[in-house]
């Protein structure tokens, strides 16, 4: 499937992924994060369960200490 | 514009700002300076020695309420911006009810966690309001890796790279640009609908 991650065009060898497949295959370690999937967002508790599909814009915001 | 129409058309708006630490002081003040009409403004802390390195606070003002006295700041700044101070802890709750009447909120928290939490808030109960939060601030220099951006109704300012640690301080040269950063988001957004705009 080909979706858009953070603005960027992205390819995947599956028809489908969760949210915490994405993270795991890009190496993604974040504690804290928003995560969008065509601008719905998606808790924590979805991770596992919200899909992914061809043509999806997912946004992860990495989210950092400081202010 | 000159600055009395930018003070005439920012008299009647109402700004939002969730933390009264490094962002959210020197945000509120920046804000209050060019004439926002109104601030609703939140912070369950007392002022540290150690925040002065950074934070909108008097040296006598140790021990009291950040809050309260960042509308006493306000008021000797400018006693024209209205600022209501609640002193108290913001969570998914009461985000909705102290904020529903704000054009822009600012994001001014320090923990990953709190910013996590409002973020998630104002999506699911003020979907329509942009919040601007501050991302990214830590250490010194590195002037240009300092950036904002827009997803939708979100605006994300800072280098959305360097966390606070032990070896890495939030000062107030960084912090400073990032808030002040995000006051110019908030002046950008409230002025956008006038007739004159550089974009």
């Amino acid at each position: 499937m080909d979706i858009i991650l953070n603005n960027r065009p992205e390819s995947f060898d599956f028809e489908k992924l969760t949210i915490s497949e994405i993270l795991k295959l890009k190496n993604y370690s974040f504690k804290m994060m928003v995560v969008r999937i065509n601008g719905r967002l998606i808790k924590k508790p979805e991770y596992n369960l919200a899909d992914v599909v061809d043509g999806d814009d997912v946004q992860i915001l990495h989210l950092i200490s400081g202010g | 514009m000159n600055f009395s129409q930018i003070k005439e058309k920012l008299k009647d708006k109402t700004v939002g700002v969730a933390g009264c630490g490094g962002l959210g002081s020197n945000c509120a003040v920046a804000l209050a300076r060019v004439g926002v009409g109104k601030l609703i403004i939140a912070d369950f802390d007392v002022i540290d020695e150690g925040n002065l390195n950074r934070q909108y606070f008097f040296y006598h003002q140790i021990g009291e309420k950040k809050s309260l006295c960042l509308q006493q700041n306000i008021h000797l700044i400018n006693p024209t911006t209205r600022v209501t101070a609640h002193d108290l802890m913001l969570d998914s709750n009461n985000i909705y009810e102290i904020f529903k009447d704000c054009d822009v909120i600012v994001e001014a928290f320090d923990k990953a966690e709190m910013k996590q939490m409002i973020i998630e808030a104002v999506l699911d109960k003020l979907p329509q309001t942009p919040l601007v939060i501050g991302l990214g601030v830590a250490g010194w220099g590195d002037n240009n890796s300092i950036g904002c951006r827009q997803l939708d109704y979100l605006y994300i300012c800072g280098d959305e790279k360097r966390e606070v640690t032990d070896q890495l301080p939030p000062l107030a040269p960084r912090v400073g640009i990032v808030a002040n950063m995000q006051a110019n988001t908030v002046l950008e957004i409230l002025l956008k609908d006038s007739s004159w705009t550089l974009y």
